[in-house]
């Protein structure tokens, strides 16, 4: 599969009005990610929905960053390969991006930068520069920036370029300030205005985006120079290009209120409305940022019920490392405490044997699982699904754990307050598995409806609660059927109880009676079964059904969800029909449900970004249904629904050459 | 009611070596516990892995025996959720200043309200005597191969160094004095260390009972043994940082504590090296952020409503995340 726009399908859609992909790029540090959220409310403020993507590099200031936003009238879930609208404000953009730019497209651009030969654009890798310059030299081009435009030229793209620096001068005289450094960074803006103008957007959307960005910096200054820099980008681009427009464009739509969200903060919502009162980490990308959403949010309101002031709050630990965060949670779940901790692949590796004990000691427990580019520490800011066999298993000898998968924002959200209820319920430590893309991408969504979710807090005992002890002493780990003890915790009165690493008694005491062991070993296990029993089936897998009888089902689980929800529509307009599972539980695996649903396929397509397919290999072991097809991505950049689109067709076309196909697509 | 010592003794079989210190550091913990006459049910112990681990199955208190070296964070844990226990942490040394120290030192920046108690014998018992972080350098216990080549930590340093707000040493077969600082250490507000001398009978040869109570030089005149271990506070050695003191004097108490904690061999110092309540602990830290923490840490927190749906007013909280189009 070659570049995006030699692909058969250029665009996915051939309406022209709101339905589009934009990007932007520039060094990391020069605010890209202002650029892409101002572009994003726009959108959003004019009616529409958006889905946003950040690419960025382990680094701080430098090194390439870029945001790709879609935008629609209609939700969507998923990035396209091709970008109708490019918006660059330095070389390596144009140099990176120029070739997946639609060829009815545009590019807006410094006409400053066209003279950088490729060798001076020094961020670039030595093989990438000399591969770029092998491509230009094999079309008669240069090995310059100018070359790259003049290919992107050759195929129909449209050039835009933008003197930014005279704009910024121009803006500064208008404001009558001299302070050009500060003024340099209203490029952003610039970049921007000019993009929604081509697109014909008014400027009214943009005004408004940068207001409430800078809402809360108080600085009014601030706000009037970037304000002035949309009056003066969209007067110029007027003036410039005004004829000159491009087929695709936004108009403004009637819609409600939606949120407009990060995977981040998704999960971080999710858990407070689900009770999480504690939580423990230690930096690390892309996991953080959920854990600064709550501590900037650590004091919010409750409800009133009457019986206090409604003032309620998460006490957030940075822990000194991942070993600390983890235990650190469940000394904080022993009091009752609904606890999490939240990380990705290396620090979860740190956590295992922390884990372990919280499986042993039947502690309930939340682990958010920011899955990211491995092994070791891999490509920290890149996506990938590679941790799915790793949580399953992870810890010495044999512990129940519940593992939950999120394929997008909403699921985030529902995810991450129900992995609390099954924490607790269970008592057993929840994995709530989610990664990269969905942590980092941005979304249009209508707010979540807590009235959907119901805290559950099972078989805790609550003080004043004396049911479970009628004058006896307090077995923690007493015999159930289902595997589970009524839970006291620490603290309270005539409930005391022990708990150790080592196999115990029903008291917690140390035995290594072989009775004892058995029986407890079963307890513990027993209590899978349990959720296994439980849990609906709704919140196992989704199912999407075909538009009649399928011709393919696909598989999948996580933030590949969204991808393949909108390249089955696509499939569909080809008159391809697509069924999928997607696979919501991971442990207990749902073996019967899945077992059932996929009997009857004739082509099932396992898609997943990691190397070895991993839940494909956990269905094999766990319904012993064997999928012959897979579809994998683990260059750490988010599958496309072009990638699903055109990985089904070639493998429709012929399914024997094609029992493993590798996606590439992303720079 | 008064407690007695039977009210916190378990009736479990326990299983540490005849002889060994761990003896005298439950006693000790157990009758300061009963005279200190607190709500049991209050009362957690955490302990690490090794031989001081299993105390807390022979005490009748919650009590929770974690992982090797990570008794400090569980217990913090516990603690900050619920500010309302008396937490006590148990450790070993090669537990909490080995594979723990990271912990340890963390432990001392946050100033936790309470207290961690470690057993401090000079050998990771429970593995059969290898030499752990207190082992002197050159010094060869009976299962060493080879004499040891890493040089001690010395833990009261470290943790002054760390921030601790109490730091204290005693001996495993000084009841009474390991007894009063265990009590002084859980009425201290703020992170409180008691490193315990503990003689290992089993694995080191060295530090033994005889040589902490100088069995090997009698008094000529009474020939009675001359202990090595002898109380600071005994010689006017005074721990208390007050809010009088000057920055100098601070500074030349801090070199104080760095000279005396260094003493080894013939004069063995044990008492409270350093005690400061002026520092503010990490719940009055968190208590400036979040000022409901107060009556309503996360452990006492309402979390759902009458009709089990969320207590929290979303809509509120995520206010700033809703665009209208
Ligand atoms: C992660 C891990 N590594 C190693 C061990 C093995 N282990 C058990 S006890 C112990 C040392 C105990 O020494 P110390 O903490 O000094 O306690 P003591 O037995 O002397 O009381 C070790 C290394 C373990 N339990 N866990
Ligand atoms: S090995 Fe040493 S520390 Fe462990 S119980 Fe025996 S004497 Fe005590
Ligand atoms: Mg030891």
């Amino acid at each position: 599969m070659g570049p995006a726009w030699q692909r058969e399908v250029s665009r996915v859609s051939t309406k022209v009005v709101n339905e589009l992909n934009w990007m932007i790029g520039g060094a990391q540090g020069s605010g890209v990610d202002l650029s892409a959220s101002s572009f994003a409310r726009s959108c959003v403020l004019a009616g529409l929905w958006v889905y946003g993507t950040r690419e960025y590099y382990s680094n701080i200031k430098g090194l390439h960053s870029y945001f790709e936003i879609r935008t629609s009238d209609r939700q969507i879930r998923s990035k396209v390969d091709e970008v109708d609208l490019l918006a660059a404000f330095d070389a390596e953009t144009l140099v990176r991006h120029a070739d997946v730019v639609n060829p009815t497209g545009g590019i807006v651009y410094d006409p400053a930068v066209s003279q950088t030969p490729i060798e001076k654009v020094d961020t670039l890798y030595k093989d990438e520069a000399r591969q770029i310059q092998v491509r230009l030299a094999q079309e008669g081009l240069g090995s310059d920036v100018g070359a790259i435009l003049e290919e992107a030229k050759r195929r129909g793209v449209k050039l835009f370029p933008v003197p930014y620096g005279t704009l910024v001068q121009e803006v500064a005289k208008r404001l009558g300030t001299s302070e050009l450094a500060r003024l340099n960074r209203i490029i952003n803006v610039l970049a921007v205005s000019v993009s929604l103008s081509l697109l014909g957007l008014d400027r009214s959307y943009m005004k408004e985006s940068v207001r409430q960005a800078f809402s809360a910096s108080r600085k009014q200054k601030l706000v009037d120079m970037n304000l002035a820099g949309v009056d003066r980008a969209y007067e110029f681009a007027e003036e410039k290009f005004g004829e000159r427009g491009l087929p695709v464009s936004l108009a403004p739509i009637q819609n409600g209120p939606r949120m407009f969200v990060v995977g981040n903060q998704a999960v971080a919502l999710g858990k407070m409305a689900g009770g999480c009162r504690l939580q423990t980490y230690y930096p690390i990308t892309p996991a953080s940022d959920e854990s600064e959403f709550l501590e900037a949010h650590e004091n919010f309101a409750l409800l009133g019920d009457g019986s206090d002031d409604g003032k309620g709050s998460i006490v957030v630990v940075q822990t000194e490392d991942e070993i600390a965060a983890i235990t650190m949670a469940i000394g904080g779940a022993l009091t009752g405490t609904r606890a999490a901790t939240s990380t990705s692949g290396p620090g979860f590796s740190l956590m295992v044997e922390g884990m372990g004990w919280a499986g042993m000691n039947e502690v309930p427990l939340v682990i958010t699982l920011y899955q990211r580019g491995g092994p070791s520490t891999g490509m920290p800011t890149r996506t990938e699904q590679g941790d799915l066999k790793f949580v399953l298993n992870a810890s010495h000898g044999e512990s129940p754990r519940i593992v939950l998968c999120s394929g997008d924002m909403e699921e985030c959200f529902y995810d991450a307050f129900r992995a609390m209820n099954y924490a607790e319920r269970y008592q057993l430590p929840v994995i709530h598995l989610v990664d990269k893309g969905l942590a980092n991408s941005n979304m249009t969504i209508l707010p979540p409806d807590p009235k959907l979710v119901d805290i559950g807090r099972g078989k805790l005992i609550l003080a004043g609660d004396h049911g479970a002890l009628q004058g006896e002493e307090y077995r923690r780990f007493a015999p159930a059927e289902d595997g589970i003890s009524p839970r006291a915790v620490l603290g309270l009165k005539g409930y005391r109880f022990w708990n150790t690493g080592d196999e115990h008694d029903e008291l917690g005491h140390i035995n290594e009676n072989s009775e004892n062991r058995i029986k407890m070993m079963k307890k513990r296990m027993t209590k899978l079964e349990t959720a296994d029993r439980e849990i609906p089936t709704a919140e196992k897998v989704s199912f999407y059904p075909a538009k009649g009888r399928p011709d393919v089902t696909l598989v999948s689980w996580g933030s590949s969800k969204g991808a393949i929800l909108e390249g089955m529509e696509l499939l569909e307009r080809r008159g391809i029909k697509a069924e999928f599972l997607q696979i919501r539980l991971a442990s207990p695996f749902p073996a019967q449900v899945v077992r059932e649903r996929l009997s009857g396929s004739e082509l099932i397509v396992d898609i997943e970004q990691n190397y070895s397919a991993q839940m494909a290999a956990v269905i094999a072991e766990k319904a012993q249904i064997n999928i012959k097809h897979k579809v994998v991505k683990f260059n750490g950049r988010p599958i496309s629904l072009n990638e699903v689109y055109d990985s089904i067709r070639l493998i429709m076309a012929r399914p024997e050459a094609n029992e493993r196909v590798i996606l590439t697509h992303g720079a | 009611m008064a407690l007695k010592l039977t009210d916190v003794r378990t009736d479990l079989h326990n299983d540490w070596c005849s002889g060994c210190g761990d003896f005298g550091i439950e006693a000790s913990l157990q009758m300061a516990l009963t005279e200190m006459n607190v709500e049991l049910h209050r009362v957690v112990i955490f302990s690490g892995i090794g031989c001081h681990g299993k105390i807390v199955h022979w005490t009748n208190t919650f009590g929770i025996h974690t992982l090797h070296g990570r008794t400090l964070p569980f217990a913090q844990g516990a603690k900050l959720a619920n500010p309302e226990l008396e937490v006590v942490a148990i450790g070993g040394d090669g537990d909490g200043y080995g594979i723990g120290a990271g912990h340890f030192v963390h432990a001392g920046r946050r100033n936790v309200d309470m207290t961690y108690i470690v057993h401090d014998n000079g050998v990771y018992g429970l593995t059969k005597g290898q030499a752990s972080p207190t082992q002197k350098l050159g010094e060869q216990t009976k299962s060493l191969p080879q004499p040891n080549i890493n040089s001690a930590v010395n833990p009261i340093m470290l943790a002054l160094a760390a921030g601790y707000t109490f730091i204290a040493r005693s001996y495993a077969f000084d009841n009474r004095h390991l007894k009063d600082t265990i009590k002084r250490a859980v009425a201290h507000r703020g992170m409180a260390l008691v490193d315990v001398l503990q003689p290992c009978p089993t694995y080191n040869d060295i530090e033994t009972k005889a040589f902490y109570s100088g069995e090997d030089r009698p008094d000529p005149a009474t020939h009675r043994p001359v202990p090595r271990v002898y109380d600071i506070e005994k010689t006017g050695y005074k721990p208390l940082v007050t809010k009088e003191m000057t920055n100098e004097d601070v500074d030349k108490k801090t070199l104080e504590v760095i000279r005396i904690s260094n003493e080894w061999g013939d004069r063995i110092p044990i008492g409270v090296f350093y005690q400061n309540e002026n520092v503010p602990t990490y719940e009055d830290r968190i208590i400036g952020r979040i000022p409901s923490y107060v009556d309503r840490p996360p452990a006492i927190q309402r979390i759902q409503l009458e009709n089990n749906k969320s207590a929290v007013d979303l809509p509120r909280l995520w206010k700033e995340l809703i665009i209208s189009g």
